[in-house]
């Protein structure tokens, strides 16, 4: 396994088990001001802005997004659903030596009240190296397999 | 039961909960209701060429809705004459023809037989193809939305739609000059019956509760917009169960009062597109448009023009229903503005929104509750009462004050009378 590649694996892993733990703080920190946090609808979409998404949050909006879900005044996340996520099938798709772009697979189950739902992924990150064997992410999209189909509610970060 | 016992479950102030949970009144909607009226299919923009097709339902039935090679919106059943397969798949899409995968037939723009393999079976005279389309369904439209029914001997749509013309005409400002065009949809479905949705266009009583993790997101101007409950907003029933809730008054006519001060939300926007060369009043007309209407406009029994974008729904079984948010865009407009438009809908609508998986576990918990029926006849039914007593005479029907249920026996009176017909 190549330096990268462990680098970024536990990275991702870290990430992973911030959002399944909540530690919603701790994962707004992982992101680059300028970061943007997308769940596209289009199996193929590669512009984001000029399409419908499902997500398409930069700072201000991921941290809006993580005070609704933690606020307790949304009646879809309260109580909050319970997750569990495994990112496996790590790829490094290409590394300067500043930004590694990267992509992953992701099995996300869900447990909400009296329901369990499962949801396959492929992320898609763009990262930047911040110090010695860090990262902050740049760009995250999440193509949710059945992102074109009707889904229910999801009330927790992909 | 007989079409008796279906008026019964309407009156005046209240509706009987078995609406929501009864698998055969489910399936006599569908046959009295959605195959016996106008049901919107499609906004035109989502055929914009000869070809562009979208899949989509009536009731149950799949359907096809397609522009043909002379520019004609049609919308044909998505099953071929022969065995029945469906020869459309896919929910957008473009196509030179229809053609069956199972045997080949192949079916033009237009639904006609074109093509049949190995004809010389069917013996000398072969088949009479003239026969045998896909067959078609009425289409008419209205400030582009494109509605179909399977009733030849219905009134025209523009009679079925009536006095909800002019809030249509209305709604269509969002175009700003550019026109509309639907560019996508969020889709998302919930475990609960149609009407749960339908009752929620035109409820502005849970708005504040229900929403309240949206509305501490928003800056004090934006807050103040959006705190309309103690406002001067009303609901008015317009007949055949459409119905309107004006939330923002200053919020109907988009052109008016244009000379008002930009919301403090939107004045970068308003910088940008100056900086663009448009001049002031295109710029106000544009900020206008991308915060969207002041209504929702409730259209009986599947679409509503709701403030920014277009709700569909669609029944899938008694306790399922799937619904699609559906974006709105200026046609050819300034890109920047349309960017903020879609981000404006992220941020509220669909399944990841900060508005709709609220109102989707609300309607989820009326459909668990509504199991709940009791042991007396007085314990199966629900109310919709609310603002009955202050109802007046309105411009076009009943009107009551903004959190009043006027819209929902609006669209019960109607289901009534098609259900007890």
């Amino acid at each position: 396994m190549s330096f990268t590649l462990q680098e970024v694996t536990a990275f991702l892993w870290k990430e992973a088990d911030l959002l399944d733990r909540k530690a919603h703080d701790a994962w707004l920190a992982l992101w680059e001001e300028k970061g943007r946090y997308i769940v596209p609808i289009q199996p193929d979409a590669t512009d984001f802005f000029n399409i419908l998404n499902f997500a398409n949050d930069d700072h201000a909006m991921r941290v809006m997004r993580v005070n609704r879900l933690r606020s307790g005044e949304a009646v879809s996340t309260t109580p909050p659903p319970r997750t569990s996520r495994l990112t496996a099938s790590i790829v490094i798709e290409a590394d300067d030596g500043v930004t590694v772009k990267a992509r992953a697979a992701q099995h996300l189950y869900e447990f909400h009240k009296d329901r369990a739902r499962f949801y396959a992924s492929i992320l898609e990150y763009t990262l930047t190296r911040s110090g010695c064997g860090d990262f902050r992410i740049a760009q995250k999209i999440v193509r949710l397999l059945n992102s074109d189909d009707a889904i229910a509610s999801v009330g927790y970060i992909l | 039961m007989t079409t008796q016992n279906y008026a019964d479950l309407v009156q005046a102030d209240r509706v009987h909960t078995s609406l929501y949970t009864c698998p055969e009144i489910f399936e006599v909607e569908m046959r009295k209701i959605f195959e016996n009226t106008w049901v919107w299919v499609a906004h035109e923009s989502e055929v914009p060429e000869a070809g562009s097709y979208k899949n989509t339902f009536i009731g149950k039935q799949p359907v096809i809705v397609v522009r043909d090679r002379k520019g004609e919106i049609r919308v044909l059943l998505n099953r071929c004459r022969h065995r029945c397969a469906t020869v459309c798949e896919g929910k957008k899409g473009k196509t030179q023809s229809f053609v069956c995968p199972y045997h080949g037939w192949a079916f033009g723009l237009d639904g006609s037989l074109r093509s049949v393999p190995y004809e010389a079976s069917y013996g000398p005279e072969g088949l009479d193809k003239s026969k045998l389309p896909l067959p078609g369904l009425r289409v008419e439209s209205y400030q582009g939305m494109v509605f179909a029914t399977f009733r030849d001997d219905l009134c025209s749509l523009s009679d079925w739609l009536g006095p909800a013309k002019k809030w249509m005409d209305l709604f269509m400002k969002q175009g700003a000059g550019f026109g509309i065009s639907v560019p996508g949809e969020q889709r998302f479905r919930f475990p609960g019956n149609w009407k749960i949705q339908l009752e929620n266009t035109t409820d502005a009583y849970h708005f504040p509760l229900v929403h309240k993790s949206f509305l501490t997101t928003l800056d004090p101007q934006a807050l103040k917009t959006f705190s309309f409950m103690e406002g001067d907003g009303f609901v008015e029933d317009l007949g055949n169960g459409h119905s309107v809730m004006v939330m923002i008054p200053e919020l109907v006519d988009l052109e008016a009062d244009l000379d008002k001060i930009i919301p403090d939300r939107f004045r970068d926007l308003a910088d940008d597109l100056r900086a663009e060369g448009y001049d002031d009043l295109t710029v106000r007309k544009i900020v206008r448009a991308v915060g969207g209407t002041g209504f929702n406009l409730n259209i009986f029994p599947n679409i509503a023009c709701s403030m920014a974008f277009f709700r569909v729904l669609r029944p899938v079984s008694v306790e399922e229903t799937e619904i699609h948010h559906a974006v709105i865009n200026m046609k050819n407009g300034p890109v920047i503005a349309n960017q903020m438009r879609l981000r404006l809908h992220e941020y509220f609508q669909g399944p990841l929104g900060f508005g709709t998986p609220d109102d989707g576990e609300a309607w989820c918990r009326v459909q668990a509750g509504v199991h709940a029926s009791g042991k007396t006849e007085e314990d199966k039914w629900l109310m919709v009462n609310r603002g009955l007593p202050i109802e007046t005479v309105g411009v076009d029907g009943p009107r009551s004050d903004l959190t009043a249920e006027t819209g929902m026996r609006a669209a019960y009176r109607q289901w009534q009378k098609m259900m007890g017909a």
